[in-house]
């Protein structure tokens, strides 16, 4: 299968409380917090798409589209 | 995102708060559905009283937020009534096996046709961390300052002896594993059970010095194993996850059909 490519990481920074579950679990540890405790995409060159972050957001805050 | 279209995105954010497990479980639901093609009218959720119960108002399928521990008699009838609909219905620990066991036991022995998904955080969240029949001995819960001395049911032995034709269990921190399972429980036809090991970070973490609810999520990778594993082996403590049984028997609404067609034969 080919490796899907990215085409928007997109965090809903309303609806993120900032438990940190996407950074900690993020293979390629593409997210952080910021400084008011919102989970953001600091290093998206290295996201393989996995959805794993989309996945286990319990404020479904995040949405990661490929192409 | 695909599964945006079945929420009630006016009532987000959530009120559950930040980490809770509960929320991770209505995001694997939503994919269920979104794989199985459903519409939102064919889905009926009915739910009791408790953090997790809120999951109803969150999705826009036909929804009953109903009364504590009675989510499964609610769902009953409306099943009776409306056989061809998909009911689900999420539970507490509490609400599902405190005073909804009754309900439950029933439930799975008729086999009727709906999808229960216990959402086990071992302790009621919404009442402030009170131990429940899932919490265990050495759980330390408001009722229970010094460790609780209760046993725990174990949900599958239960489910498993009470009847229900499809048993499953798994946690939060295996997100593919939650839509996967739910996905499963919705298309067999019978009483199917998925608990879900759900963190309550406010609660049962805190009081019992779990940490975060990302040590929690790796508590949940580190102390379950998939069903008959060579790890189980080595270590009885683990606790399994997978699916436990996947069976076929007599469901409950149909037999009422064949019932109804005989008094109705003349
Ligand atoms: C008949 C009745 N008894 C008691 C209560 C109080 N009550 C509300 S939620 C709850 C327990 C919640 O625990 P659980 O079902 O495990 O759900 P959680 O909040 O942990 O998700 C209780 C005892 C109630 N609302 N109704
Ligand atoms: S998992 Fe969701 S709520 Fe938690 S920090 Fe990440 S985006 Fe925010
Ligand atoms: S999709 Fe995967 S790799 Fe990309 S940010 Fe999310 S968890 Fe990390
Ligand atoms: S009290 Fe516990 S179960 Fe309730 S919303 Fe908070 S973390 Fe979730
Ligand atoms: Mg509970």
């Amino acid at each position: 299968m080919a490796k899907p490519i990215l085409k928007s990481h997109r965090i809903k920074a309303d609806w993120c409380k900032g438990c940190g579950i996407c950074v900690e679990f993020c293979p390629k540890k593409v997210l952080e917090l910021d400084e008011s405790d919102r989970a953001v995409a600091a290093r998206l060159q290295d996201c393989i798409c996995c959805r794993l972050c989309e996945l286990r957001c319990p404020d479904l805050a995040i949405e990661v589209e490929t192409e | 995102m695909a599964v945006n279209k079945y929420l009630r995105q006016r009532f987000f954010p959530h009120l559950w708060c930040p980490g809770c497990g509960h929320g991770i479980v209505l995001n694997g639901m939503l994919r269920a559905v979104d794989k199985l093609g459903m519409s939102k009218n064919e889905i009926v959720m009915v739910s009791g009283i408790g953090c997790s119960a809120r999951i109803s108002g969150y999705v826009d399928f036909h929804t009953l937020h109903t009364i504590h521990g009675r989510a499964l008699a609610f769902a009953t009838g409306v099943k009776m009534s409306r056989p061809e609909l998909n009911l689900v219905v999420p539970m507490g620990d509490g609400d599902a096996l405190a005073i909804g066991g009754n309900h439950f036991i029933h439930a799975a022995r008729r086999n009727i046709d709906i999808t229960a998904i216990v959402m086990n955080n071992r302790i009621y969240g919404m009442t402030g961390g009170q131990y429940s029949p899932l919490s265990g001995q050495e759980v330390v819960a408001t009722t229970a300052p010094f460790a609780s001395i209760d046993p725990s049911f174990d949900v599958v032995e239960l489910s498993k002896a009470a009847g229900a034709t499809f048993i499953a269990r798994t946690t939060t921190y295996h997100v593919k594993q939650i839509d996967d399972f739910i996905k499963q429980a919705i298309l067999h036809e019978g009483f199917a059970v998925v608990e879900i090991l759900t963190q309550c970070p406010t609660h049962f973490g805190r009081k019992n010095k779990q940490g975060s609810a990302v040590d929690m999520m790796k508590l949940y990778r580190d102390i379950t194993t998939p069903i008959g594993s060579k790890a189980k082996q080595e270590n009885p403590n683990l606790i399994e996850r997978g699916i436990f049984v996947q069976e076929e028997k007599p469901e409950y609404s149909r037999e009422y059909d064949k019932i109804i067609e005989r008094a109705t034969r003349g």
